[in-house]
C-alpha cells in the first residue's frame, strides 16, 4: 500500500509549538517554561496547547532588540511605514482562517470571530492611511514674534510596552499595538494572557509583512507580571496596558514613575470601545509621540 | 592624481568620449489597442459622433492608436453615469471607500512599469522619468488620498463639510497619469465622483487606468474618462450639473475656464503657468546648484508648470556658474525615451516644438545670446537640444513668457533685494528655488518670493503630502496636504 495515500480521517494532525516572536525571530522562552492554554470544549481541533511563559529576562531581551530597530523604523519614510501597515492588513485578510480558528478555539462564536478579525483588518487599514497625516494634524507652524521660523514638529518615543486585553485578544492588540507604529515607535507587545495563541500567531503573520526584525515583538505570560517588569525597564519610553485587576493599573502608574514613564492604564473601557469610533483615532497617536519645537532664524 | 591636459575644452567629454550603448526598455509586452472608447459609467463605449483622433508617439511620429472624441452627448451622459454613482459612493461607510482607494493604488503600483512605458510612448518623456518620478508619484498620491477617505473630519477640524456632487476635470499633456492621480484621488477621497478629461496628445495612460478601475470592481461611474481636444473640455467645464472643475494647464486656457464658470456656482480650481526663478547665491555650494539647475528646467523637457526657467545668479559667481552649466549641459543625452540612459526625451508635440522655436528666435532677436548642447537629434520625431539663453533683461519674452521646453534663460543680480525684485517680476507666481549655503538666507527669501511654492537648495520635489499650487497668474487652490482635500469638498463655517 501506498504511504502516503490514506484516508484523511486516519491522519494524525501535527500540532504546532507556540513560540515568542523577537527581533524576526521565533524563538522559545529562556527558562524553557509553558502554561497550559485552555481551548473550547466544542472546537473540533482542541487539543492541549502550551504557551510560551515570558520571564523578566525575556522580557529584557524583547526590549533590547526593539530598542534596536527603532532608529530604523522612525527614520523611514511616512508613506514606507504607511506601506508596511497597509501589508499587515493584506496578509491578515489572506489568512483570516488561521485567526478564525485561533479565536474559536480560545472561545469566541463564529460570529464574533468574524467580526472581529474584520475589525481588525480594517483597523490596520485606518492607520496604514495615517502615517503619512498625523504629523499635518499634530505638527504647527508657530507664529512667534520675532524673524525666526518655528516649527513643531511630532517625535516617535522609542520602545512603547504593551499589555493586550484579555477579552478581544487580536482587535484589543492591534488598537493598541498600531498607533504606537504609525508614530515611529518599536513595540513590545504581551498578548491576552488566557487567549496567548491568536497574538503569536500575528507574529507569524507579521514576519511575512514587510515589518523589519524588532519593529514588532510578542511575548505572552504572565500579564501582570510582565507589566509591572514593563513599567519599571528604563528603556521603555511609554506603555499601555489594559487591565480588569484595578491594583495591576495602580502598581504600573506608580512604578512608571521611577522613570517618568507615559503610562496608559486603562480597564474594561477599552474594550467596550474597540468596536465604536472611540476604538481608534488621532489621540491615540498622539499620545505616543513627543513635540519637539524647533526654532530657525529669518535673515540674510 | 588626474592630469588635468587631458581635459581641453570643456572640462569633460562624456559625451564624445564615452559611448553609450542602447539601453531600450522592451515595449513589445505592453498591449497597446488599435481604438479606444470613452470610459462612462463602467464600460467601454464608442463616442456619439463616431469620430476618432490618432495619437502618436511624439519621438517616432508612428500611430500609436486611434481614441475616441467625446462631445456634449458624451459628456453628459459620463455626467449623468457620475451622478449616479456619487449617490451610492457617499452612502457607503468612509472606511469603505478608504479601501477602494487603497486597492486602485495597489492596482496601480502593480502595473506601473507598464503604464511608464506607456507614458513614455506616447509623451516622449525618457522612461527613467516615467519609471522613477511619474509613476511612484501616481501610486503615492493614490496611497496618500486612501488614507484620507475616513479621516475628513479631522482634516476640515470639526468644520462641517459636504462633497460637491461631480467634478470636472482637464488635465495636461506633460505628466499624464500624474495629474490623473493628482485629480482624480483627492476628488474620490472627499466624495465626489469624476469625469476627466486627459489631453488629447496624451490620452492612453489614463484609458489603461480605467481599464484598471474595471478589474478592481471600482464601482461603475465613478470615474469616467472622456477624451478629446479643446471643445470636449469646454463641454466638461460648462456642463451645468458639473459642481466642481480642476484644470491644470496654460494660464491662457485657465482664464477661459474661469470666464466660462463665473456665475455658474461651481467650484474651480486652477493650476496654470509659470515663469519659476530659480536663485543661486554666491555662497551657494555651486556644483550642487549645478545639479539642481539642471533639474530645475531640463526634468521632462522643460514641460513642467514650475520649471524653473529663470535662473538668477548673483553676479559674483556667474561666469563660473555659467561655464559649469554649459559643461553639464554638454552630457545630457537626447534621444529615444525608451532608452534607460535617456536625460531628455521628445517635445511633446509638433505644436509644442513650434512654440518652443517661435520663442527662442524671439530670444535671439532680443538680443540675448543663445547656447544650445551640441547633441545629434534623431532624425524623425520632435526634439530641442538644451538651450540657455544669458544676457537676458526682466523685457525679453524669454524672460516673461512660458516657453516650456528645454530652454533657460540666465539673469544676474547683486543683492537679496534685487534678486526678490527680479524674481517676483511675473504674472506668475508658482514656484521658486534658493541656493545659498546660509539657512536663515533661505528663510528670508522664501518669505519675501511671491510663489505657491519655494524650494531651497533643491528643486522640483514633490510629494502627496506637501500642498502643490500658484499664486496670481499660476492660478487658486493647492492639490496634495491636507489643504488640498479642501478643493473637493463645501465647507460650512
Amino acid at each position: 500500500m501506498n504511504d502516503v495515500s490514506h484516508d484523511a480521517g486516519q491522519r494524525l494532525a501535527v500540532a504546532k509549538t507556540y513560540k515568542f516572536f523577537v527581533g524576526g525571530a521565533f524563538i522559545r522562552p529562556e527558562s524553557g517554561r509553558t502554561y497550559p492554554v485552555t481551548t473550547a470544549i466544542d472546537s473540533a481541533d482542541a487539543h492541549h496547547v502550551n504557551a510560551p511563559r515570558a520571564s523578566r529576562k525575556d522580557l529584557r531581551e524583547a526590549v533590547r532588540v526593539a530598542a534596536g530597530a527603532w532608529k530604523g523604523w522612525a527614520e523611514r519614510t511616512a508613506t514606507n511605514r504607511g506601506q508596511i501597515l497597509y501589508r499587515i492588513a493584506e496578509m491578515l485578510e489572506a489568512r483570516r482562517e488561521e485567526l478564525h480558528q485561533q479565536l474559536v478555539r480560545s472561545g469566541s462564536s463564529a460570529g464574533d470571530a468574524k467580526v472581529e478579525i474584520e475589525a481588525s483588518i480594517d483597523r490596520c487599514v485606518y492607520y496604514a492611511g495615517f502615517t503619512d497625516k498625523y504629523q499635518s494634524l499634530l505638527a504647527s507652524a508657530n507664529p512667534t514674534g520675532g524673524p525666526h521660523f518655528v516649527f513643531t514638529l511630532p517625535e516617535s518615543m522609542g520602545v512603547v510596552g504593551v499589555v493586550a486585553p484579555e477579552e478581544a485578544p487580536l482587535l484589543g492588540l492591534l488598537s493598541m499595538a498600531l498607533p504606537a507604529l504609525v508614530g515611529g515607535n518599536v513595540v513590545v507587545v504581551i498578548t491576552s494572557e488566557c487567549r496567548p495563541l491568536v497574538g503569536l500567531v500575528l507574529g507569524e503573520l507579521l514576519a511575512t509583512s514587510d515589518v523589519p526584525a524588532g519593529v514588532v515583538n510578542i511575548l505572552s505570560g504572565p500579564s501582570a507580571e510582565l507589566a509591572t517588569e514593563l513599567a519599571k525597564h528604563r528603556e521603555v519610553a511609554a506603555i499601555h496596558v489594559v487591565a480588569d485587576v484595578p491594583q495591576t493599573l495602580i502598581d504600573v502608574e506608580r512604578l512608571g514613575a521611577g522613570s517618568i514613564k507615559r503610562v496608559k492604564g486603562e480597564g474594561h473601557v477599552f474594550v467596550e470601545r474597540l468596536y465604536t469610533p472611540r476604538g481608534q483615532g488621532l489621540s491615540a497617536i498622539e499620545r505616543w509621540i513627543e513635540p519637539k519645537t524647533i526654532w530657525h532664524p529669518v535673515a540674510i | 592624481m588626474k592630469d588635468a591636459s587631458q581635459t581641453t575644452g570643456s572640462l569633460f567629454e562624456f559625451g564624445s568620449k564615452w559611448d553609450y550603448a542602447p539601453a531600450p526598455e522592451a515595449r513589445d509586452w505592453v498591449k497597446i489597442q488599435s481604438r479606444y472608447e470613452l470610459f462612462i459609467g463602467g464600460k467601454f463605449v464608442a463616442p456619439h459622433s463616431g469620430r476618432y483622433f490618432p495619437t502618436i508617439s511624439p519621438s517616432t511620429e508612428e500611430v500609436l492608436a486611434e481614441v475616441a472624441e467625446a462631445d456634449d452627448t458624451d459628456v453628459d451622459a459620463a455626467v449623468a453615469a457620475a451622478e449616479e454613482a456619487q449617490r451610492a459612493w457617499i452612502a457607503l461607510r468612509p472606511g469603505e471607500r478608504s479601501k477602494y482607494l487603497f486597492r486602485l493604488a495597489r492596482a496601480v503600483q502593480e502595473r506601473s512599469r507598464e503604464l511608464a512605458i506607456l507614458e513614455s510612448l506616447d509623451g516622449g518623456k525618457p522612461i527613467k522619468e516615467s519609471r522613477d518620478v511619474d509613476l511612484p508619484l501616481v501610486c503615492a498620491h493614490l496611497f496618500y488620498h486612501a488614507g484620507w477617505a475616513d479621516k475628513l473630519d479631522l482634516a476640515f477640524q470639526g468644520r462641517a463639510y459636504r462633497p460637491l456632487g461631480v467634478a470636472g476635470q482637464i488635465i495636461p499633456w506633460n505628466f499624464p497619469l500624474l495629474m490623473a492621480a493628482w485629480k482624480i484621488a483627492p476628488a474620490l477621497a472627499c466624495g465626489n465622483a469624476v469625469v476627466l478629461k486627459p489631453a488629447e496628445t496624451t490620452s492612453l495612460t489614463a484609458l489603461h487606468l480605467a481599464r484598471i478601475c474595471q478589474e478592481i470592481e471600482l464601482p461603475p461611474g465613478l470615474v469616467n474618462i472622456i477624451t478629446g481636444a479643446g471643445a470636449t473640455g469646454a463641454a466638461l467645464a460648462s456642463h451645468p450639473r458639473v459642481k466642481k472643475v480642476a484644470f491644470t494647464g496654460s494660464t491662457e486656457v485657465g482664464r477661459r475656464i474661469q470666464a466660462a464658470t463665473a456665475g455658474s456656482g461651481k467650484k474651480l480650481t486652477l493650476e496654470l503657468g509659470g515663469k519659476a526663478a530659480n536663485i543661486v547665491f554666491a555662497d551657494a555650494p555651486i556644483d550642487q546648484a549645478i545639479e539642481g539647475i539642471i533639474g530645475a528646467i531640463f526634468f521632462n523637457q522643460g514641460h513642467v508648470c514650475c520649471a524653473g526657467s529663470r535662473l538668477l545668479v548673483e553676479e559674483s559667481v556667474a561666469g563660473e556658474l555659467i561655464e559649469k552649466l554649459k559643461d553639464r549641459m554638454r552630457t545630457l543625452r537626447v534621444g529615444d525615451p525608451l532608452d534607460k540612459n535617456t536625460d531628455i526625451g521628445a517635445i511633446n508635440s509638433e505644436a509644442q516644438l513650434k512654440t518652443i522655436e517661435g520663442l527662442v528666435k524671439s530670444g535671439e532677436e532680443e538680443g540675448a545670446e543663445r547656447w544650445s548642447a551640441p547633441c545629434e537629434l534623431p532624425g524623425k520625431g520632435f526634439w530641442f537640444s538644451p538651450t540657455i539663453f544669458t544676457g537676458v533683461t526682466s523685457s525679453h519674452r524669454i524672460a516673461r513668457e512660458e516657453i516650456f521646453g528645454p530652454v533657460l534663460s540666465v539673469l544676474t543680480f547683486r543683492t537679496a533685494d534685487e534678486a526678490v525684485e527680479k524674481a517676483n517680476n511675473t504674472m506668475y507666481g508658482l514656484s521658486a528655488g534658493v541656493w545659498t549655503s546660509k539657512g536663515s538666507k533661505s528663510f528670508w527669501m522664501a518669505q519675501r518670493l511671491r510663489a505657491g511654492v519655494v524650494w531651497a537648495n533643491t528643486f522640483n520635489k514633490f510629494d502627496p503630502s506637501a500642498p502643490f499650487g500658484g499664486l496670481k497668474e499660476s492660478g487658486f487652490g493647492r492639490e496634495g496636504g491636507r489643504q488640498g482635500l479642501s478643493a473637493y469638498v463645501e465647507i460650512d463655517g
